[in-house]
């Protein structure tokens, strides 16, 4: 892995803890990612997988810790992170066209006052291809399925040309076959140097998927290389002995991924 | 006939009319535009909180100053329904009541306050407080030209923000998180959004009332909302609908003696809102029930249809005809049959034979063929 920004890594994190009242959603995490890498945050229901995601996009303000992003703080370096976040979050009613989402994403490189025109127009046209959804550019987004919906969100951070993307279980409800579509999208953003980290549920694919992985419970149990850190040790660690994927597959054979569960 | 053109003919060359007509249509599109944000981003009932709460404010403006002059006023009535807004999003925020009780909470503290306080303006011996109550459900006939004047420099004002805060404002409502990742200074804009719209509704306070204001927020929005799919359009077409609505209940509210503003306004509104959510295209009531009677229809038809092609199947002769009743017996709990077979008559997909009963045509056999999905296979 090839670290830029002189060998800062993309996404450090020290210290980080999270609390919702008197009960902490991350305990002291410490992280390293280094730029260029396709990873999973991967841990049980309420182990703080969306929690780390919006502690890193400042959308959540933790109670203690740091994150620089290539080497700088968060603030200074917003505009080279994307977040992709949870289709629940917004309303799929809103007044408004699939093509319009999409170019939201270059209001940030706008900036003020700027209205988006012909090159904002042709870009999200551009990642509405990447996607697959050229033909729906003109729909109202009520009329999406799940599927559709998460491509959109897809579409709008690929015309943000962040460097580094947080994804929020861009997964969750859409079938196989965009599944699919979506992973090779994001094997080929990490192709053009971009580092992503998606929040994910699917053990057995996270092999197949992805190179580098973190493994959360409130704490962080570990994180680095799929093939080193992606062991049976590591996983009862974070799920509390529960996984029955661990009867299925060795550490070793993680690899073959579409395996029964 | 006369009185309609009598009225007209006053709108064009009575003075005060005109004043009260401009005010109102003002106010109405300032509403109409704030109002779509404020629906777009659930806050609807924040219109009614900020109104009420504006009360106090107004109440303690003129005993502080002694002035009713508009600019006072709306002074206190906007300090007044901002605090009450800080309140209901502290009150969120460090306690654990949720946000509709808290609108509620502070609505009625603050209306209350604003009543005891208005009681006492009426006791009061000088003869300067006459006039205060209209506060409650507005009276457009007391609007003078300078008011007109401030409501509409107010107005003017807020609608150039939105303008140049357009794509910011877009963003804000439709997706927050997103905002402030692209870098933007969402607390910063929604303070502003809902400082515009705390601006909106107070300019309205005198012709609409506190009690009823939070229709004019409310009301053009939502209807808007059923014409169209675009923010832009909604937006426009929503302060169409309060400047019609305000102007047309402003006037009827001067000319006829003693009706109050507000809920005229209101009546106004509740025609739009209703015409808006029975024939508006596409979201109409109406359309979607005219859509479904006609889904039904053709599937009744297309069942009639289906249970000759079983019948003909049945007889070597596709062309023999098959008594009403037994297509009655098979479209149990369909109905209907006698007009079914009507329509198909008339498609030219059965015919009636001599003796009175029913046979698929040639085109039939080919439609009942392709609708049960077989092709051209078949007897």
């Amino acid at each position: 892995m090839t670290l830029s920004d002189g060998g800062s890594p993309a996404i450090k994190v020290d210290d980080l803890t999270v609390a919702y009242g008197d009960k902490p959603v991350l305990w002291d995490v410490d992280l390293e990612v280094p730029a260029g890498v396709l990873m999973a945050v991967v841990g049980p229901n309420g182990a703080g997988k969306t929690t780390l995601i919006k502690a890193v996009t400042g959308l959540v303000r933790p109670v203690a810790g740091t994150v620089e992003i290539f080497g700088r703080p968060y603030a200074e370096q917003r505009r080279l992170v994307g977040y992709v976040p949870q289709r629940s979050s917004v309303d799929w009613d809103f007044p408004t066209t699939v093509l319009d989402v999409v170019m939201m994403g270059r209001y940030g490189g706008l900036g003020w006052l700027r209205r988006p025109g012909r090159t904002e127009r042709k870009l999200a046209l551009e990642a509405l291809e990447m996607v697959g959804m050229t033909e729906f550019a003109g729909r109202q987004i009520r009329q999406l399925s799940g599927g559709q919906q998460q491509r959109v969100f897809l579409a709008r951070a690929i015309v943000q040309d962040a460097r580094i993307y947080l994804m929020d279980e861009p997964f969750q409800g859409v079938d196989a076959t965009t599944e699919r579509a979506i992973v090779e999208l994001l094997k080929e953003m990490r192709g053009r140097g971009k580092t992503v980290a998606v929040v994910h549920h699917d053990l057995q694919t996270v092999p197949e998927y992805f190179d580098w992985v973190t493994l959360l419970n409130v704490r962080c149990v570990a994180s680095g290389p799929v093939d080193r850190v992606f062991t049976e040790g590591n996983l009862r660690l974070a799920y509390g002995g529960r996984v029955s994927y661990l009867t299925h597959h060795g550490p070793g054979d993680a690899l073959s991924g579409e395996g029964d569960g | 006939m006369e009185t309609a053109l009598k009225f007209l003919a006053d709108l064009f060359s009575n003075h005060t009319l005109r004043t009260v007509g401009m005010g109102a249509v003002f106010l109405g599109i300032a509403n109409g535009v704030l109002g779509s944000f404020a629906v777009l981003r659930k806050q609807s009932l924040l219109g009614d909180a900020i109104s009420h709460a504006a009360l106090p404010g107004i109440a303690l403006a003129f005993l502080l100053t002694g002035s009713k002059s508009a600019p006072v006023l709306l002074l206190g009535a906007a300090a007044a329904g901002w605090l009450g807004t800080l309140f209901i999003m502290s009150v969120v925020k460090n306690t654990r009541i949720k946000y509709d009780s808290a609108l509620g909470l502070v609505l009625s503290v603050f209306f209350g306050f604003g009543l005891i306080l208005l009681t006492r303006i009426q006791r009061m011996p000088v003869a300067a407080q006459a006039g205060l109550d209209t506060f409650l459900f507005g009276q457009a006939a007391t609007l003078l030209l300078r008011d007109v004047a401030t409501i509409g420099a107010l107005g003017a004002a807020v609608l150039v923000l939105v303008a140049v805060f357009w794509k910011e404002f877009k963003l804000l409502c439709f997706d927050p998180d997103f905002a402030h990742c692209l870098g933007f200074p969402v607390r910063a804009l929604d303070i502003l959004l809902t400082a515009l719209l705390v601006t909106s509704i107070v300019i309205g306070l005198q012709t609409v009332g506190v009690v009823l204001m939070s229709a004019m927020v409310v009301a053009p929005a939502a209807a808007a909302r059923q014409w169209t799919d675009r923010l832009g359009a909604m937006v426009a077409i929503s302060a169409f609908f309060g400047a019609l609505a305000g102007g047309a209940g402003a006037l009827a509210s001067s000319v006829v003696a003693h009706l109050p503003t507000g809920p005229t306004i209101v009546l106004c509104l509740s025609a739009i809102v209703i015409v808006s959510l029975l024939m508006a295209p596409n979201r109409g009531l109406v359309w979607g029930w005219a859509r479904e009677r006609l889904n039904r229809r053709r599937i009744m038809v297309d069942a009639v249809l289906a249970d000759l092609h079983v019948l003909a199947l049945r007889h070597e002769d596709p062309g023999h005809g098959h008594p009403i009743s037994v297509l009655r017996t098979m479209s149990l709990g369909h109905g209907g049959v006698d007009r079914s077979l009507e329509l198909l008559r008339k498609r030219g997909l059965v015919r009636k034979t001599e003796g009175g009963t029913w046979s698929l045509t040639p085109d039939g056999l080919a439609e009942a063929r392709r609708l049960s999905g077989k092709g051209d296979e078949g007897p």
